[in-house]
């Protein structure tokens, strides 16, 4: 990440690029060692902990929204507290395919809820992104809640506030059921899923387009002063993380069997927004980690305490947010560079 | 059917319910548009307050005026020690680090009052001059819904008055306006910022023991209302007090006719309401216009 | 010599078979209960009274519970969309592999569980939830709470009957468990003679709304009967307290509901306002009968004077002793579901709600249902009064097979 012409930078310029700035963003394309480790963790994790996978999977697709978001959030600056509007319209696609025996092959389902989702994303962005701040922050959350609303007066197809139970979901390839009691095919299938979703991001934060996003959310005035058509592109980065957040949602109500109105609802929204906070956001791999810890500590904790846990993971969040600058991907980053600076000091 | 009953009824029903809104939010409002400090945790303080009042009256068997002057005091102290620890450190952060402060906060407060008091909800017991109805005339009315008109009326005129018209006020005034001027001026920032985020968290003390007989009081109070206080605020518009009380008695008949006439819409009419007002003015109703 | 070492043998041998067997009963005498409550959220005030009651039914009922002993492993469902709920329910199965589940107090919880509940084929009790259709999601689920069906219904025909009403308005909260309360008590009241002239949807199960504009609009249409259903809790307070505002029965309109209105932990606290409110449930504190009496000054003793049980206790009581029935019908095999549920159907039990029984068709509960007047005591305290009782109320949604409980095409 740092611009210090490395290895790569010269091979750059072997191939002819002697730009600096070129340079750098193609250097940026390119996998460090380190991004392999959430995945291998993963597989292992699949081994080592047999018995929690339940748990796994729903960590899985908790990381998949909290990286929908932070496309929307830490990539384009839009702060929105109504992301779970995109997970429910996702999962209330499944869900209704599923429950009325119209559709239910997984991968596929899966892209219908992108479509889905993204359609509302369009339409929700195009009227909202013209505002900004506190502002978008009602507006978002409005939007989300109206849809909640919505869902709860079609309560004779949705099912209103107990949802669609028991949802028959094909198995996958054909091959591979969905066992309710160990979440194994299910815990593969979601990883299978975040990983393309995870590279598509991957590539799309680091292209040109991606880079516009950082642009925007930097400096818009410049942005538009370059001519940058900033609206279109907001609205593209919206629609395209509503995507993946349809994506999450339908694998959430695939993975459960089971959607509710609480795909739809602000503790939705409101957790993944406090995950991605926590992780750091603009920085991909802090939705894993802000994932990992705070469901981790909720589940975990939970156990030993069943009614005092909040007070543990109230005070883990209120300590990051006083010694961490930007989450705990963000604090990491500090501890490194210091460590780094002890290093190479005189 | 008499037409001026059922219109009074109407008008204070929506009355009673938007100047509940309106009291526990006016601090927040304050907080917001003063110090840019996004604090969710308001709901909290309210609680807390609310469940000082409330234990006061109930427990120790205080009067209501004493409970809530109590309530006022206990959450006003509260949040100086809190104010000066810990949020002082975030106000040069960013708002996202500030929602996941608050959002902890709420948290710690929530699981507090479970371990302190227990989950179960408290009952406000009113005293017996409240309670029941009084004879406007053309109308019974329940006492206790004009009480709270009346009351919150006093809030809003006594709060604005001192915004426009003592020393203090112009001094909140300038700072909201322009920090740095105000601070080159000689105005302690600082001791203001404490001063009013006392004065916010203690009106939301009285809002949450005046509003308990509405809106209850349990330890989810923060979350299950923050919602609405948020919608309040940004409707209003940050900072303006009289944007707060128009916004949150303009909602709050709004949404008493809407679902009165029709229920089976459901809780949509306060968003669709939101939405429409802010797509139109995104600044609030009498919030400052951004460059 | 050689007669010492037999002895000494023979008593060593003794020895080790009897400790063998010891440890083999001290085994078999161990069963885990794995139980889902929401300990935060929402839900967090409710699940004090059936954690209560659970501990008192083990300290009442010891004697019944010998040779075995409970181990109770919790498990927060926290807030009311299923996946926690559901994600326990599998790690208690396959983490500590309890022999039998029980709680749930949100029906979504009890929903998302359901599969897992089948896969795992244990014993599934439900204490609270109350969506009627919940039972044919599982064949391992056994409910010992209750429907909104049974009350509804009973109040419905009742409103009719008893009260001689002709017209009522239906207000209720918009989910699952109201929209059953309000088609049980169209139903009933309609094919008594009476009218429904209008169901309000009144907010939903998470803040307390205000009541006002419904009640003001029941109002207005002037109905002999306003029937209500809200979950239990503060949002009952907020009806009773409404309805007295308004000056609804001045205007004459009577306030009924099932019990979920005036829950027993809150009637207190609703003081005079209270007084005169007719409901239907099947618990009251002040139920007559020696089970109850036993209960409820056990209650006291356990948890203080002025602690009352309610009826969400009542339904972990009666799930406990289900269990327990189910424990020594099997013989301590509990872990095999099927044999523990086939030992259910059919079982009665006499709880400190009256005779309860669980349907052989539905593994859904039979009890009776009262029909309760709020009247203030000698002692100055609010107590239910049984107007009437209806033995052996079943789930009419399940009986009549309509709507979500009507099969699936």
């Amino acid at each position: 990440m740092s611009a210090a012409v490395s290895p790569a930078g010269e091979a750059s310029v072997a191939a002819g690029i002697d730009n600096p700035a070129a340079r750098v963003l193609m250097q940026r394309h390119r996998f460090r060692w380190w991004e392999a480790l959430p995945w291998i963790a993963a597989i292992v994790s699949y081994f080592a902990f047999p018995d929690y996978l339940g748990f796994g999977t729903d960590l899985l697709v908790t990381i998949l929204f909290a990286l929908s978001l932070d496309l929307a959030l830490g990539y384009a600056g839009i702060i929105t507290l109504g992301h779970a509007a995109f997970f429910g319209a996702g999962a209330y696609t499944v869900g209704m395919l599923a429950s009325y025996n119209i559709w239910t092959e997984p991968i596929t389902s899966l892209l219908l809820a992108a479509l889905a989702a993204a359609a509302i994303g369009v339409l929700s962005g195009l009227v909202l992104l013209r505002t900004k701040g506190l502002t978008l922050l009602m507006l978002t959350l409005c939007t989300m809640a109206l849809l909640e609303q919505a869902a709860n007066m079609a309560h004779a197809y949705t099912g209103g506030f107990d949802g669609l139970p028991s949802l028959p979901i094909a198995p996958v390839f054909g091959v591979f059921e969905f066992n309710p009691l160990y979440a194994d095919t299910q815990y593969l299938f979601a990883l299978g899923v975040l990983l393309v979703c995870f590279l598509f991001v991957r590539t799309l934060v680091y292209s040109p387009f991606g880079q516009s996003l950082t642009g925007i959310r930097e400096n818009v005035l410049r942005m538009h002063a370059i001519g940058s058509p900033v609206r279109r592109r907001l609205i593209v980065c919206y629609a395209i993380s509503a995507a993946l957040a349809g994506i999450a949602g339908g694998l959430w109500a695939q993975t459960n069997a089971y959607v509710n109105l609480s795909t739809l609802g602000l503790d939705r929204a409101a957790t993944v927004l406090i995950v991605l906070i926590l992780g750091g956001y603009g920085r991909l791999y802090g939705a894993f980690i802000g994932a990992v810890v705070y469901l981790a500590l909720e589940h975990f904790l939970a156990q030993i305490y069943p009614t005092a846990w909040q007070l543990g993971l109230g005070l883990l969040l209120v300590l990051i947010a006083l010694f961490a600058r930007n989450g705990i991907l963000g604090l990491g980053e500090t501890l490194w560079r210091r460590y780094r600076a002890k290093r190479t000091a005189p | 059917m008499n037409f001026a009953a059922d219109f009074a009824g109407i008008l204070l029903g929506g009355l009673a319910a938007g100047t509940v809104l309106f009291i526990v939010s006016v601090g927040l409002s304050v907080t917001m548009g003063l110090m840019g400090f996004v604090n969710l945790a308001h709901g909290a303080f309210a609680m807390f307050g609310g469940y000082i009042v409330v234990l006061a009256m109930n427990r120790a068997h205080f009067g209501f005026a004493v409970a809530l002057a109590l309530g006022f005091i206990a959450t006003a102290a509260l949040s100086v020690v809190l104010e000066r620890f810990l949020y002082r450190r975030l106000y040069r952060a960013g708002e996202l680090d500030q929602v996941l402060f608050t959002i902890g906060l709420i948290f710690i407060f929530i699981a507090s009052m479970t371990i302190v008091v227990g989950p179960e909800s408290q009952t406000l017991q009113l005293p017996p001059a409240l309670g029941g109805q009084l004879n406007l005339g053309f109308i019974q009315y329940r006492t206790y819904s004009i009480f709270l008109i009346v009351v919150g009326f006093a809030i809003a005129l006594g709060i604005w008055l001192t915004f426009e018209r003592t020393r203090i006020g112009g001094q909140i005034r300038a700072t909201v306006d322009n920090r740095r001027m105000a601070e080159s001026l000689g105005i302690n920032v600082d001791r203001l910022f404490t001063i009013t985020f006392a004065f916010g968290s203690g009106m939301a003390a009285i809002g949450g023991g005046l509003g308990a007989e509405f809106l209850g009081l349990d330890p989810q109070y923060p979350l299950k209302y923050l919602v609405y206080f948020l919608i309040v605020v940004s409707v209003g518009g940050l900072g303006s007090v009289i944007g707060v009380y128009y916004a949150a008695l303009i909602l709050g008949v709004l949404d008493f006719v809407l679902t009165l006439y029709l229920p089976k819409g459901g809780t949509i009419f306060i968003y669709v309401l939101t939405i429409l007002i802010l797509l139109a003015r995104p600044q609030g109703l009498f919030g400052r216009k951004e460059l | 010599m050689s007669r010492r070492i037999i002895a000494v043998l023979a008593a060593a041998a003794a020895t080790a078979i009897a400790a063998g067997g010891a440890t083999s009963q001290a085994r078999a005498q161990d069963v885990k209960i794995g139980l889902i409550l929401p300990y935060t959220g929402p839900g967090a005030e409710l699940s004090p009274q059936m954690d209560k009651s659970i501990d008192l039914y083990q300290k009442l009922n010891a004697a019944q519970i010998k040779p075995y002993k409970f181990t109770i492993i919790k498990r927060d469902s926290k807030a009311p969309n299923g996946a926690a709920a559901k994600v326990d329910a599998q790690e208690l199965l396959t983490q500590q592999k309890v022999d039998v589940l029980a709680g749930w107090i949100y029906s979504p919880d009890a929903i998302a569980s359901a599969p897992v509940v089948t896969a795992g084929k244990r014993l599934a009790v439900i204490m609270n939830a109350g969506t009627a259709f919940i039972t044919n999601l599982s064949p391992y689920f056994v409910r010992t709470s209750f429907t909104l069906w049974q009350s509804s219904y009973v109040m419905g025909e009742q409103a009719a009957k008893y009260m001689h009403a002709k017209t009522a308005v239906v207000a209720y909260t918009d989910y699952p468990p109201g929209k059953d309360a309000l088609d049980a008590f169209k139903y009933a009241f309609e094919h008594n003679g009476g009218k429904v002239i209008d169901a309000i949807p009144a907010g939903g199960p998470g803040a307390t709304p205000d009541f006002t504009p419904f009640f003001q609009r029941a109002k207005d249409e002037h109905p002999d009967v306003l029937f209500v259903f809200v979950p239990a809790g503060d949002q009952a307070t907020a009806v009773v307290k409404t309805y007295a505002a308004l000056g609804m029965r001045a205007a004459g309109t009577k306030l009924i509901g099932t019990g979920d209105i005036v829950p027993d932990n809150k009637l207190q606290g609703m003081g005079d306002l209270a007084v005169g409110l007719i409901t239907v449930h099947h618990y009251n504190a002040d139920l007559d009968n020696p089970q109850n009496k036993a209960f409820i000054a056990a209650w006291k003793k356990a948890y203080g004077a002025d602690a009352t049980p309610d009826f969400t206790s009542v339904g972990a009581y009666d799930g406990m002793a289900a269990i327990v029935h189910a424990l020594h019908a099997t013989k301590g095999k509990i872990d095999d579901g099927a044999a523990a549920v086939k030992s259910l159907l059919g079982w009665k039990f006499a709880s400190p709600q009256g005779p309860i029984e669980i349907d052989p068709q539905t593994r859904d509960i039979i009890m009776n249902e009262y029909l309760d007047e709020v009247v203030k005591g000698a002692d100055g305290k609010l107590h239910e009064k049984v107007l009437k009782t209806f033995a052996a109320v079943k789930d009419q949604c399940k009986v009549l097979a309509i709507g979500p409980c009507a099969p699936k095409k």
